[in-house]
Protein backbone atom coordinates (compact mmCIF):
# COMPACT_ATOMS: atom_id res chain seq x y z
CA UNK A 1 0.00 0.00 0.00
CA UNK A 2 2.95 2.34 0.40
CA UNK A 3 4.23 1.92 -3.13
CA UNK A 4 5.24 5.29 -4.61
CA UNK A 5 2.79 4.78 -7.45
CA UNK A 6 -0.18 4.77 -5.10
CA UNK A 7 -1.28 7.77 -3.12
CA UNK A 8 0.95 9.98 -5.21
CA UNK A 9 -1.47 12.81 -5.83
CA UNK A 10 -3.78 14.80 -3.66
CA UNK A 11 -7.04 13.26 -4.80
CA UNK A 12 -5.76 9.83 -3.83
CA UNK A 13 -4.94 11.09 -0.37
CA UNK A 14 -8.38 12.68 -0.03
CA UNK A 15 -10.07 9.46 -1.16
CA UNK A 16 -8.15 7.51 1.41
CA UNK A 17 -8.96 10.02 4.13
CA UNK A 18 -12.67 9.92 3.33
CA UNK A 19 -12.73 6.12 3.49
CA UNK A 20 -10.71 6.20 6.70
CA UNK A 21 -13.31 8.56 8.12
CA UNK A 22 -16.07 6.05 7.34
CA UNK A 23 -14.02 3.25 8.83
CA UNK A 24 -13.39 5.25 12.01
CA UNK A 25 -17.16 5.36 12.47
CA UNK A 26 -16.99 1.81 13.83
CA UNK A 27 -14.53 2.35 16.70
CA UNK A 28 -16.37 5.62 17.35
CA UNK A 29 -19.66 3.74 17.55
CA UNK A 30 -18.43 1.33 20.20
CA UNK A 31 -17.01 4.25 22.19
CA UNK A 32 -20.32 6.12 21.89
CA UNK A 33 -22.38 3.14 23.00
CA UNK A 34 -20.13 2.51 25.98
CA UNK A 35 -20.05 6.21 26.82
CA UNK A 36 -23.83 6.59 26.68
CA UNK A 37 -24.43 3.53 28.81
CA UNK A 38 -21.73 4.34 31.30
CA UNK A 39 -22.66 7.99 31.90
CA UNK A 40 -26.33 7.11 32.20
CA UNK A 41 -25.66 4.16 34.48
CA UNK A 42 -23.19 5.99 36.72
CA UNK A 43 -25.75 7.21 39.31
CA UNK A 44 -26.98 3.65 39.80
CA UNK A 45 -23.44 2.25 39.92
CA UNK A 46 -22.52 4.81 42.58
CA UNK A 47 -25.66 4.25 44.59
CA UNK A 48 -25.93 0.47 44.63
CA UNK A 49 -22.36 -0.65 44.02
CA UNK A 50 -21.77 -4.37 43.83
CA UNK A 51 -25.07 -5.17 45.53
CA UNK A 52 -26.75 -4.37 42.20
CA UNK A 53 -25.31 -7.59 40.82
CA UNK A 54 -26.21 -9.91 43.66
CA UNK A 55 -29.47 -8.71 45.23
CA UNK A 56 -32.96 -9.52 43.97
CA UNK A 57 -35.11 -6.61 45.09
CA UNK A 58 -36.47 -4.56 42.19
CA UNK A 59 -38.71 -1.98 43.75
CA UNK A 60 -39.36 1.26 41.83
CA UNK A 61 -41.48 2.62 44.69
CA UNK A 62 -38.77 2.53 47.34
CA UNK A 63 -36.05 2.98 44.68
CA UNK A 64 -34.10 -0.16 45.49
CA UNK A 65 -32.74 -2.13 42.57
CA UNK A 66 -30.89 -5.42 42.29
CA UNK A 67 -30.49 -7.16 38.97
CA UNK A 68 -29.54 -10.67 40.10
CA UNK A 69 -32.75 -12.32 38.78
CA UNK A 70 -32.24 -10.82 35.31
CA UNK A 71 -28.60 -11.80 35.19
CA UNK A 72 -29.53 -15.30 36.30
CA UNK A 73 -32.41 -15.52 33.81
CA UNK A 74 -30.25 -14.28 30.95
CA UNK A 75 -27.55 -16.86 31.64
CA UNK A 76 -29.99 -19.70 32.37
CA UNK A 77 -32.13 -19.18 29.27
CA UNK A 78 -29.04 -18.84 27.05
CA UNK A 79 -27.41 -21.98 28.43
CA UNK A 80 -30.64 -23.93 28.01
CA UNK A 81 -30.82 -22.65 24.44
CA UNK A 82 -27.25 -23.77 23.78
CA UNK A 83 -27.99 -27.21 25.21
CA UNK A 84 -30.78 -27.67 22.67
CA UNK A 85 -29.31 -25.77 19.74
CA UNK A 86 -25.74 -27.08 19.64
CA UNK A 87 -26.55 -30.70 18.66
CA UNK A 88 -29.03 -29.48 16.04
CA UNK A 89 -26.75 -26.84 14.58
CA UNK A 90 -23.62 -28.99 14.49
CA UNK A 91 -25.66 -31.75 12.83
CA UNK A 92 -26.81 -29.33 10.16
CA UNK A 93 -23.24 -28.17 9.56
CA UNK A 94 -21.82 -31.69 9.44
CA UNK A 95 -24.66 -32.91 7.25
CA UNK A 96 -24.20 -30.04 4.82
CA UNK A 97 -20.44 -30.32 4.50
CA UNK A 98 -19.86 -34.05 4.81
CA UNK A 99 -22.90 -36.16 4.05
CA UNK A 100 -25.53 -34.33 2.03
CA UNK A 101 -25.85 -35.18 -1.65
CA UNK A 102 -24.62 -32.25 -3.70
CA UNK A 103 -28.04 -31.24 -4.94
CA UNK A 104 -29.45 -31.12 -1.39
CA UNK A 105 -26.72 -28.83 -0.01
CA UNK A 106 -27.85 -25.52 -1.45
CA UNK A 107 -31.56 -25.91 -0.65
CA UNK A 108 -30.99 -27.10 2.92
CA UNK A 109 -28.43 -24.36 3.57
CA UNK A 110 -30.91 -21.83 2.17
CA UNK A 111 -33.73 -23.10 4.38
CA UNK A 112 -31.58 -22.92 7.50
CA UNK A 113 -30.46 -19.42 6.55
CA UNK A 114 -34.12 -18.48 6.21
CA UNK A 115 -34.54 -19.29 9.89
CA UNK A 116 -32.14 -16.43 10.56
CA UNK A 117 -34.26 -14.11 8.42
CA UNK A 118 -37.41 -14.56 10.51
CA UNK A 119 -37.84 -11.46 12.68
CA UNK A 120 -37.52 -11.94 16.41
CA UNK A 121 -41.02 -10.63 17.07
CA UNK A 122 -42.47 -13.27 14.74
CA UNK A 123 -40.65 -15.96 16.73
CA UNK A 124 -42.15 -14.44 19.85
CA UNK A 125 -45.67 -14.57 18.48
CA UNK A 126 -45.19 -18.12 17.29
CA UNK A 127 -43.91 -18.92 20.75
CA UNK A 128 -47.03 -17.53 22.42
CA UNK A 129 -49.60 -19.16 20.16
CA UNK A 130 -47.94 -22.38 18.97
CA UNK A 131 -44.90 -23.34 21.01
CA UNK A 132 -46.30 -22.78 24.50
CA UNK A 133 -49.51 -24.77 23.88
CA UNK A 134 -47.37 -27.51 22.35
CA UNK A 135 -45.02 -27.58 25.34
CA UNK A 136 -47.99 -27.65 27.70
CA UNK A 137 -49.68 -30.61 26.04
CA UNK A 138 -46.85 -32.73 24.71
CA UNK A 139 -43.53 -31.85 26.33
CA UNK A 140 -44.04 -30.87 29.95
CA UNK A 141 -46.25 -33.84 31.03
CA UNK A 142 -43.79 -36.55 29.91
CA UNK A 143 -40.84 -34.53 31.22
CA UNK A 144 -42.55 -34.23 34.59
CA UNK A 145 -43.40 -37.91 34.62
CA UNK A 146 -39.77 -38.90 34.25
CA UNK A 147 -37.77 -36.05 35.81
CA UNK A 148 -40.46 -34.49 38.00
CA UNK A 149 -38.44 -35.24 41.13
CA UNK A 150 -35.57 -32.94 40.13
CA UNK A 151 -35.53 -29.30 41.27
CA UNK A 152 -35.60 -28.23 37.61
CA UNK A 153 -39.21 -29.22 37.04
CA UNK A 154 -40.95 -28.04 40.19
CA UNK A 155 -44.21 -26.13 40.20
CA UNK A 156 -47.10 -25.72 37.81
CA UNK A 157 -46.43 -24.91 34.17
CA UNK A 158 -48.51 -21.91 33.12
CA UNK A 159 -46.80 -21.34 29.80
CA UNK A 160 -44.57 -18.30 30.06
CA UNK A 161 -41.43 -19.79 31.53
CA UNK A 162 -37.70 -20.29 31.38
CA UNK A 163 -38.38 -23.43 29.34
CA UNK A 164 -40.37 -21.57 26.68
CA UNK A 165 -37.72 -18.84 26.54
CA UNK A 166 -34.90 -21.35 26.20
CA UNK A 167 -36.61 -23.35 23.47
CA UNK A 168 -37.49 -20.30 21.37
CA UNK A 169 -33.91 -19.01 21.76
CA UNK A 170 -32.60 -22.40 20.70
CA UNK A 171 -34.57 -22.30 17.45
CA UNK A 172 -33.35 -18.77 16.83
CA UNK A 173 -29.63 -19.43 17.30
CA UNK A 174 -29.49 -22.70 15.33
CA UNK A 175 -28.98 -20.90 11.99
CA UNK A 176 -26.15 -18.72 13.37
CA UNK A 177 -24.23 -21.62 14.88
CA UNK A 178 -24.92 -23.79 11.83
CA UNK A 179 -23.80 -21.16 9.30
CA UNK A 180 -20.53 -20.38 11.09
CA UNK A 181 -19.80 -24.06 11.83
CA UNK A 182 -20.38 -24.86 8.19
CA UNK A 183 -17.84 -22.26 7.10
CA UNK A 184 -15.39 -23.60 9.66
CA UNK A 185 -15.84 -27.17 8.42
CA UNK A 186 -15.47 -26.03 4.82
CA UNK A 187 -12.14 -24.48 5.81
CA UNK A 188 -10.86 -27.89 6.98
CA UNK A 189 -8.51 -29.13 4.24
CA UNK A 190 -9.78 -32.05 2.17
CA UNK A 191 -6.48 -33.81 2.81
CA UNK A 192 -7.54 -34.27 6.44
CA UNK A 193 -10.58 -36.25 5.36
CA UNK A 194 -8.72 -38.16 2.68
CA UNK A 195 -6.01 -39.17 5.12
CA UNK A 196 -8.55 -40.59 7.54
CA UNK A 197 -10.50 -42.35 4.79
CA UNK A 198 -7.27 -43.80 3.42
CA UNK A 199 -6.58 -45.30 6.84
CA UNK A 200 -9.82 -47.23 6.49
CA UNK A 201 -12.06 -44.94 8.53
CA UNK A 202 -15.75 -44.78 7.72
CA UNK A 203 -17.06 -41.38 6.77
CA UNK A 204 -18.38 -40.76 10.24
CA UNK A 205 -15.08 -41.85 11.78
CA UNK A 206 -13.28 -39.46 9.44
CA UNK A 207 -15.53 -36.63 10.59
CA UNK A 208 -15.07 -37.47 14.23
CA UNK A 209 -11.38 -38.18 14.24
CA UNK A 210 -10.05 -35.81 11.56
CA UNK A 211 -12.48 -33.04 10.65
CA UNK A 212 -13.99 -32.04 14.00
CA UNK A 213 -10.67 -31.93 15.91
CA UNK A 214 -9.12 -29.80 13.18
CA UNK A 215 -11.94 -27.27 13.34
CA UNK A 216 -12.42 -27.47 17.09
CA UNK A 217 -11.45 -23.89 17.93
CA UNK A 218 -13.70 -22.56 15.18
CA UNK A 219 -16.63 -24.73 16.24
CA UNK A 220 -16.30 -23.58 19.82
CA UNK A 221 -16.18 -20.04 18.45
CA UNK A 222 -19.39 -20.68 16.52
CA UNK A 223 -21.09 -21.93 19.67
CA UNK A 224 -19.91 -18.95 21.70
CA UNK A 225 -21.16 -16.68 18.91
CA UNK A 226 -24.56 -18.35 19.27
CA UNK A 227 -24.33 -17.74 23.01
CA UNK A 228 -23.72 -14.05 22.33
CA UNK A 229 -26.84 -13.90 20.19
CA UNK A 230 -28.89 -15.66 22.82
CA UNK A 231 -27.71 -13.37 25.62
CA UNK A 232 -28.81 -10.23 23.80
CA UNK A 233 -31.94 -11.51 22.11
CA UNK A 234 -34.87 -9.39 23.21
CA UNK A 235 -38.31 -9.60 21.66
CA UNK A 236 -38.97 -13.32 21.41
CA UNK A 237 -37.74 -13.91 24.95
CA UNK A 238 -39.69 -10.97 26.37
CA UNK A 239 -42.87 -12.42 24.87
CA UNK A 240 -42.55 -15.93 26.33
CA UNK A 241 -40.32 -15.94 29.41
CA UNK A 242 -42.86 -14.53 31.85
CA UNK A 243 -40.94 -11.42 33.00
CA UNK A 244 -40.88 -12.10 36.74
CA UNK A 245 -38.21 -10.67 39.06
CA UNK A 246 -37.38 -13.90 40.80
CA UNK A 247 -34.72 -16.58 40.79
CA UNK A 248 -35.99 -20.13 40.43
CA UNK A 249 -34.05 -23.09 39.13
CA UNK A 250 -37.28 -24.65 37.87
CA UNK A 251 -37.57 -24.47 34.09
CA UNK A 252 -41.33 -24.33 34.41
CA UNK A 253 -41.36 -21.05 36.32
CA UNK A 254 -41.38 -17.56 34.78
CA UNK A 255 -38.04 -15.76 34.69
CA UNK A 256 -36.61 -12.49 33.41
CA UNK A 257 -33.70 -11.45 31.23
CA UNK A 258 -31.71 -8.23 31.10
CA UNK A 259 -32.86 -7.43 27.57
CA UNK A 260 -36.48 -8.15 28.47
CA UNK A 261 -36.30 -5.86 31.48
CA UNK A 262 -35.08 -2.96 29.34
CA UNK A 263 -37.73 -3.66 26.70
CA UNK A 264 -40.55 -3.82 29.23
CA UNK A 265 -39.67 -1.11 31.66
CA UNK A 266 -37.63 1.52 29.87
CA UNK A 267 -40.51 3.66 28.68
CA UNK A 268 -42.22 3.53 32.04
CA UNK A 269 -39.07 4.33 34.03
CA UNK A 270 -40.10 7.75 35.28
CA UNK A 271 -37.58 8.44 38.03
CA UNK A 272 -33.91 9.15 37.36
CA UNK A 273 -32.75 6.28 39.55
CA UNK A 274 -35.07 3.79 37.85
CA UNK A 275 -33.78 4.86 34.45
CA UNK A 276 -30.21 4.71 35.63
CA UNK A 277 -30.74 1.20 37.01
CA UNK A 278 -32.03 0.05 33.61
CA UNK A 279 -29.05 1.71 31.94
CA UNK A 280 -26.76 -0.25 34.22
CA UNK A 281 -28.56 -3.41 33.15
CA UNK A 282 -27.90 -2.35 29.55
CA UNK A 283 -24.24 -1.70 30.34
CA UNK A 284 -23.81 -5.15 31.91
CA UNK A 285 -25.55 -6.75 28.93
CA UNK A 286 -23.43 -4.84 26.42
CA UNK A 287 -20.11 -5.57 28.12
CA UNK A 288 -21.08 -9.24 28.48
CA UNK A 289 -22.04 -9.66 24.81
CA UNK A 290 -19.00 -7.74 23.56
CA UNK A 291 -16.73 -9.96 25.64
CA UNK A 292 -18.46 -13.14 24.45
CA UNK A 293 -18.38 -12.02 20.81
CA UNK A 294 -14.74 -11.02 21.03
CA UNK A 295 -13.78 -14.45 22.36
CA UNK A 296 -15.85 -16.13 19.65
CA UNK A 297 -14.25 -14.07 16.88
CA UNK A 298 -10.72 -14.78 18.05
CA UNK A 299 -11.47 -18.51 18.04
CA UNK A 300 -13.11 -18.43 14.60
CA UNK A 301 -10.34 -16.30 13.12
CA UNK A 302 -7.84 -18.93 14.20
CA UNK A 303 -9.42 -21.41 11.79
CA UNK A 304 -10.84 -19.24 9.03
CA UNK A 305 -8.26 -16.50 9.13
CA UNK A 306 -9.73 -13.01 8.85
CA UNK A 307 -12.74 -14.16 6.89
CA UNK A 308 -16.06 -12.48 7.58
CA UNK A 309 -17.43 -15.86 8.53
CA UNK A 310 -21.10 -15.81 9.23
CA UNK A 311 -21.61 -12.12 8.77
CA UNK A 312 -22.95 -12.48 5.26
CA UNK A 313 -26.31 -14.16 5.62
CA UNK A 314 -26.80 -13.17 9.21
CA UNK B 1 -24.28 -41.55 14.19
CA UNK B 2 -24.73 -40.55 10.58
CA UNK B 3 -28.43 -41.27 10.85
CA UNK B 4 -28.65 -39.14 13.98
CA UNK B 5 -26.94 -36.26 12.21
CA UNK B 6 -29.42 -36.47 9.35
CA UNK B 7 -32.41 -36.66 11.69
CA UNK B 8 -31.25 -33.66 13.76
CA UNK B 9 -30.60 -31.65 10.59
CA UNK B 10 -34.08 -32.23 9.39
CA UNK B 11 -35.48 -31.32 12.80
CA UNK B 12 -33.92 -27.88 12.33
CA UNK B 13 -35.47 -27.54 8.88
CA UNK B 14 -38.78 -28.79 10.28
CA UNK B 15 -38.85 -25.84 12.70
CA UNK B 16 -38.71 -23.46 9.76
CA UNK B 17 -41.43 -25.31 7.88
CA UNK B 18 -43.64 -25.26 10.99
CA UNK B 19 -43.21 -21.54 11.57
CA UNK B 20 -43.80 -20.55 7.96
CA UNK B 21 -46.73 -22.98 7.73
CA UNK B 22 -48.35 -21.49 10.82
CA UNK B 23 -47.87 -17.98 9.46
CA UNK B 24 -49.61 -18.86 6.22
CA UNK B 25 -52.42 -20.86 7.79
CA UNK B 26 -53.21 -18.29 10.48
CA UNK B 27 -52.40 -15.14 8.56
CA UNK B 28 -53.49 -15.57 4.98
CA UNK B 29 -57.24 -15.58 5.60
CA UNK B 30 -57.11 -12.09 7.12
CA UNK B 31 -55.30 -10.46 4.26
CA UNK B 32 -57.44 -8.53 1.84
CA UNK B 33 -57.23 -5.19 0.06
CA UNK B 34 -58.42 -3.23 3.10
CA UNK B 35 -55.61 -4.77 5.15
CA UNK B 36 -53.08 -2.89 3.02
CA UNK B 37 -55.03 0.34 2.55
CA UNK B 38 -56.75 1.13 5.86
CA UNK B 39 -55.44 2.13 9.28
CA UNK B 40 -56.38 0.17 12.41
CA UNK B 41 -59.80 0.59 13.98
CA UNK B 42 -60.36 0.95 17.76
CA UNK B 43 -60.18 -2.23 19.85
CA UNK B 44 -63.41 -4.19 19.80
CA UNK B 45 -64.36 -3.27 16.24
CA UNK B 46 -63.49 -5.53 13.36
CA UNK B 47 -62.03 -4.55 10.02
CA UNK B 48 -59.34 -2.00 9.40
CA UNK B 49 -55.81 -2.65 8.23
CA UNK B 50 -52.18 -1.90 8.82
CA UNK B 51 -51.49 0.69 6.12
CA UNK B 52 -49.89 2.97 8.70
CA UNK B 53 -47.52 0.22 9.80
CA UNK B 54 -46.52 -0.72 6.27
CA UNK B 55 -45.78 2.90 5.32
CA UNK B 56 -44.05 3.43 8.66
CA UNK B 57 -41.80 0.41 8.14
CA UNK B 58 -40.87 1.67 4.69
CA UNK B 59 -40.04 5.17 5.95
CA UNK B 60 -38.09 4.14 9.04
CA UNK B 61 -36.11 1.50 7.15
CA UNK B 62 -35.58 3.85 4.22
CA UNK B 63 -34.17 6.64 6.38
CA UNK B 64 -32.03 4.12 8.25
CA UNK B 65 -30.61 2.89 4.93
CA UNK B 66 -29.90 6.47 3.84
CA UNK B 67 -27.78 6.96 6.96
CA UNK B 68 -26.30 3.49 7.26
CA UNK B 69 -25.48 2.50 3.68
CA UNK B 70 -22.90 5.23 2.89
CA UNK B 71 -21.05 4.75 6.19
CA UNK B 72 -21.19 0.96 6.09
CA UNK B 73 -20.17 0.65 2.44
CA UNK B 74 -17.49 3.32 2.87
CA UNK B 75 -16.02 1.48 5.86
CA UNK B 76 -16.15 -1.76 3.85
CA UNK B 77 -14.30 -0.11 0.95
CA UNK B 78 -11.66 1.05 3.41
CA UNK B 79 -11.24 -2.46 4.78
CA UNK B 80 -10.88 -3.93 1.30
CA UNK B 81 -8.60 -1.25 -0.12
CA UNK B 82 -6.50 -0.08 2.82
CA UNK B 83 -7.40 -2.56 5.54
CA UNK B 84 -4.18 -4.52 5.79
CA UNK B 85 -2.72 -2.41 8.59
CA UNK B 86 -3.40 -2.17 12.28
CA UNK B 87 -6.42 0.15 11.90
CA UNK B 88 -7.93 -2.26 9.40
CA UNK B 89 -7.56 -5.11 11.83
CA UNK B 90 -9.13 -3.08 14.62
CA UNK B 91 -12.07 -1.92 12.48
CA UNK B 92 -12.66 -5.45 11.23
CA UNK B 93 -12.65 -6.83 14.72
CA UNK B 94 -14.98 -4.14 16.04
CA UNK B 95 -17.36 -4.69 13.12
CA UNK B 96 -17.54 -8.39 13.91
CA UNK B 97 -18.09 -7.71 17.60
CA UNK B 98 -20.72 -5.02 16.96
CA UNK B 99 -22.52 -7.42 14.64
CA UNK B 100 -23.62 -9.29 17.73
CA UNK B 101 -24.58 -6.27 19.84
CA UNK B 102 -28.01 -6.62 21.43
CA UNK B 103 -30.30 -4.40 19.37
CA UNK B 104 -32.10 -3.20 22.48
CA UNK B 105 -28.88 -1.54 23.66
CA UNK B 106 -28.63 0.29 20.35
CA UNK B 107 -32.18 1.50 20.97
CA UNK B 108 -30.93 3.14 24.16
CA UNK B 109 -28.39 5.09 22.08
CA UNK B 110 -31.11 6.36 19.72
CA UNK B 111 -33.20 7.33 22.71
CA UNK B 112 -30.33 9.19 24.41
CA UNK B 113 -29.38 11.27 21.38
CA UNK B 114 -32.77 12.09 19.89
CA UNK B 115 -35.70 11.25 22.13
CA UNK B 116 -34.20 12.64 25.34
CA UNK B 117 -33.08 16.05 24.01
CA UNK B 118 -36.22 16.66 21.92
CA UNK B 119 -38.54 15.39 24.61
CA UNK B 120 -40.68 13.24 22.32
CA UNK B 121 -40.51 9.88 20.58
CA UNK B 122 -39.75 10.01 16.88
CA UNK B 123 -39.32 7.79 13.87
CA UNK B 124 -35.98 9.45 13.22
CA UNK B 125 -34.57 8.11 16.49
CA UNK B 126 -35.65 4.64 15.38
CA UNK B 127 -33.95 5.09 12.03
CA UNK B 128 -30.71 6.14 13.69
CA UNK B 129 -30.79 3.03 15.88
CA UNK B 130 -31.45 0.78 12.87
CA UNK B 131 -28.67 2.51 10.90
CA UNK B 132 -26.23 1.73 13.72
CA UNK B 133 -27.26 -1.92 13.46
CA UNK B 134 -26.65 -1.91 9.71
CA UNK B 135 -23.20 -0.33 9.61
CA UNK B 136 -20.99 -3.15 10.95
CA UNK B 137 -22.80 -5.72 8.86
CA UNK B 138 -22.52 -3.70 5.63
CA UNK B 139 -18.86 -2.99 6.32
CA UNK B 140 -18.05 -6.70 6.43
CA UNK B 141 -20.19 -7.80 3.48
CA UNK B 142 -18.89 -4.94 1.33
CA UNK B 143 -15.32 -5.85 2.20
CA UNK B 144 -15.93 -9.49 1.28
CA UNK B 145 -17.50 -8.59 -2.04
CA UNK B 146 -14.83 -6.05 -3.00
CA UNK B 147 -12.09 -8.52 -2.13
CA UNK B 148 -13.53 -10.93 -4.70
CA UNK B 149 -12.64 -8.50 -7.49
CA UNK B 150 -9.55 -9.92 -9.21
CA UNK B 151 -6.41 -7.93 -8.60
CA UNK B 152 -5.64 -8.01 -12.33
CA UNK B 153 -8.53 -5.62 -12.95
CA UNK B 154 -7.09 -3.19 -10.44
CA UNK B 155 -3.62 -3.53 -11.92
CA UNK B 156 -4.92 -3.02 -15.43
CA UNK B 157 -6.61 0.23 -14.47
CA UNK B 158 -3.54 1.48 -12.59
CA UNK B 159 -1.33 0.56 -15.53
CA UNK B 160 -3.49 2.71 -17.76
CA UNK B 161 -2.61 5.63 -15.54
CA UNK B 162 -5.84 5.77 -13.57
CA UNK B 163 -5.31 7.30 -10.14
CA UNK B 164 -6.02 4.98 -7.29
CA UNK B 165 -9.30 6.63 -6.25
CA UNK B 166 -10.74 6.34 -9.75
CA UNK B 167 -9.61 2.75 -10.00
CA UNK B 168 -11.27 2.05 -6.70
CA UNK B 169 -14.56 3.73 -7.57
CA UNK B 170 -14.87 3.19 -11.32
CA UNK B 171 -13.33 -0.24 -11.67
CA UNK B 172 -13.28 -2.09 -8.36
CA UNK B 173 -16.49 -0.81 -6.79
CA UNK B 174 -18.35 -1.00 -10.06
CA UNK B 175 -17.30 -4.58 -10.61
CA UNK B 176 -18.36 -5.48 -7.11
CA UNK B 177 -21.57 -3.45 -7.34
CA UNK B 178 -23.84 -6.48 -7.53
CA UNK B 179 -22.33 -7.93 -4.38
CA UNK B 180 -22.47 -4.61 -2.55
CA UNK B 181 -26.15 -4.18 -3.47
CA UNK B 182 -26.79 -7.71 -2.24
CA UNK B 183 -25.15 -6.88 1.07
CA UNK B 184 -27.27 -3.74 1.41
CA UNK B 185 -30.47 -5.64 0.64
CA UNK B 186 -29.65 -8.35 3.18
CA UNK B 187 -28.94 -5.62 5.73
CA UNK B 188 -32.25 -3.93 4.95
CA UNK B 189 -34.11 -7.23 5.22
CA UNK B 190 -32.58 -7.74 8.63
CA UNK B 191 -33.45 -4.33 10.08
CA UNK B 192 -36.95 -4.38 8.58
CA UNK B 193 -37.95 -6.99 11.15
CA UNK B 194 -36.24 -5.33 14.13
CA UNK B 195 -38.49 -4.42 17.02
CA UNK B 196 -36.43 -3.96 20.15
CA UNK B 197 -34.58 -0.77 19.12
CA UNK B 198 -37.88 0.83 18.10
CA UNK B 199 -39.72 0.27 21.39
CA UNK B 200 -38.64 3.55 22.94
CA UNK B 201 -37.63 5.44 19.83
CA UNK B 202 -40.32 5.13 17.14
CA UNK B 203 -42.68 3.89 19.86
CA UNK B 204 -45.60 3.01 17.56
CA UNK B 205 -48.59 5.03 16.48
CA UNK B 206 -52.20 4.04 15.85
CA UNK B 207 -52.65 6.74 13.26
CA UNK B 208 -51.27 7.18 9.80
CA UNK B 209 -48.27 9.51 9.69
CA UNK B 210 -45.37 10.25 7.37
CA UNK B 211 -43.70 12.77 9.69
CA UNK B 212 -40.36 11.41 10.88
CA UNK B 213 -40.45 13.71 13.88
CA UNK B 214 -43.51 11.93 15.19
CA UNK B 215 -43.93 8.49 16.73
CA UNK B 216 -44.51 6.04 13.91
CA UNK B 217 -45.92 2.54 13.64
CA UNK B 218 -44.03 -0.33 12.07
CA UNK B 219 -45.18 -3.85 11.26
CA UNK B 220 -42.87 -5.27 13.91
CA UNK B 221 -44.22 -2.97 16.66
CA UNK B 222 -47.75 -3.73 15.53
CA UNK B 223 -47.12 -7.46 15.84
CA UNK B 224 -45.63 -7.04 19.31
CA UNK B 225 -48.50 -4.98 20.68
CA UNK B 226 -51.26 -7.00 19.04
CA UNK B 227 -49.81 -10.46 19.77
CA UNK B 228 -49.37 -9.64 23.46
CA UNK B 229 -52.76 -7.90 23.67
CA UNK B 230 -55.93 -9.51 25.01
CA UNK B 231 -58.26 -9.54 21.98
CA UNK B 232 -58.73 -12.36 19.48
CA UNK B 233 -59.25 -9.77 16.77
CA UNK B 234 -55.84 -8.32 17.56
CA UNK B 235 -54.24 -11.77 17.41
CA UNK B 236 -55.76 -12.27 13.98
CA UNK B 237 -54.28 -8.98 12.76
CA UNK B 238 -50.94 -9.83 14.37
CA UNK B 239 -50.73 -13.10 12.41
CA UNK B 240 -51.62 -11.35 9.18
CA UNK B 241 -49.07 -8.57 9.88
CA UNK B 242 -46.44 -11.20 10.60
CA UNK B 243 -47.18 -12.85 7.29
CA UNK B 244 -46.85 -9.53 5.48
CA UNK B 245 -43.60 -8.71 7.30
CA UNK B 246 -42.20 -12.16 6.61
CA UNK B 247 -43.21 -11.83 2.95
CA UNK B 248 -41.46 -8.47 2.77
CA UNK B 249 -38.28 -9.83 4.33
CA UNK B 250 -38.35 -12.87 2.03
CA UNK B 251 -38.84 -10.77 -1.09
CA UNK B 252 -35.91 -8.53 -0.17
CA UNK B 253 -33.71 -11.55 0.63
CA UNK B 254 -34.60 -13.27 -2.62
CA UNK B 255 -33.99 -10.03 -4.54
CA UNK B 256 -30.57 -9.92 -2.88
CA UNK B 257 -29.74 -13.40 -4.17
CA UNK B 258 -31.07 -12.54 -7.59
CA UNK B 259 -28.89 -9.42 -7.88
CA UNK B 260 -25.79 -11.44 -7.05
CA UNK B 261 -26.62 -14.08 -9.60
CA UNK B 262 -27.40 -11.55 -12.32
CA UNK B 263 -24.42 -9.25 -12.03
CA UNK B 264 -21.87 -11.05 -10.02
CA UNK B 265 -21.97 -14.67 -11.05
CA UNK B 266 -19.64 -14.06 -13.97
CA UNK B 267 -16.58 -12.93 -12.04
CA UNK B 268 -16.84 -15.44 -9.23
Amino acid sequence: MTSPLLGRDRSDRIYRQVLTGFALALPLLIVIILGVLFTNAWPAVKRFGASFLVTSTWDPVSEVYGAAPMIFGTLASSLLALLIAVPLALSVAIFLTEFAPRRLRQPVAFLVELLAAIPSVVYGMWGIFVLIPFLRSYVVPPLKAVFGWTPFLQGVFYGNSLLAGGVILAIMIVPYIAAVSREVLLAVPTSQREAALAMGATRWEAVRSAVLPYGRAGLIGAIILGLGRALGETMAVTMVIGNRHDISVSLLQPAYTMAAAIANEFSEATTATYQSALMEVGLILFVLTVAVNAIARILIWRVARGAAVGSRAL
Amino acid sequence: MTALVVILSFTAVLALVLILGNLIVKGASSIDWAFFTKSPVPAGQSGGGVANAIVGTAIIVGVAALIGVPIGVGAGMYLAEYGSGRLGFLVRFIADVLNGTPSIVVGIVGWTFIVKPTGHFSALAGSVALAILMIPMLARTTEEMVRLVPNSLREAALALGYPRWRTSLKVVARTAMGGIVTGCLVGIARIAGETAPLLFTALGNLNFTVNVNQPMQTLSLQIYVYATGPFDEWHRIAWASALVLMGLVLIISLAARWVTRQRYGSIR
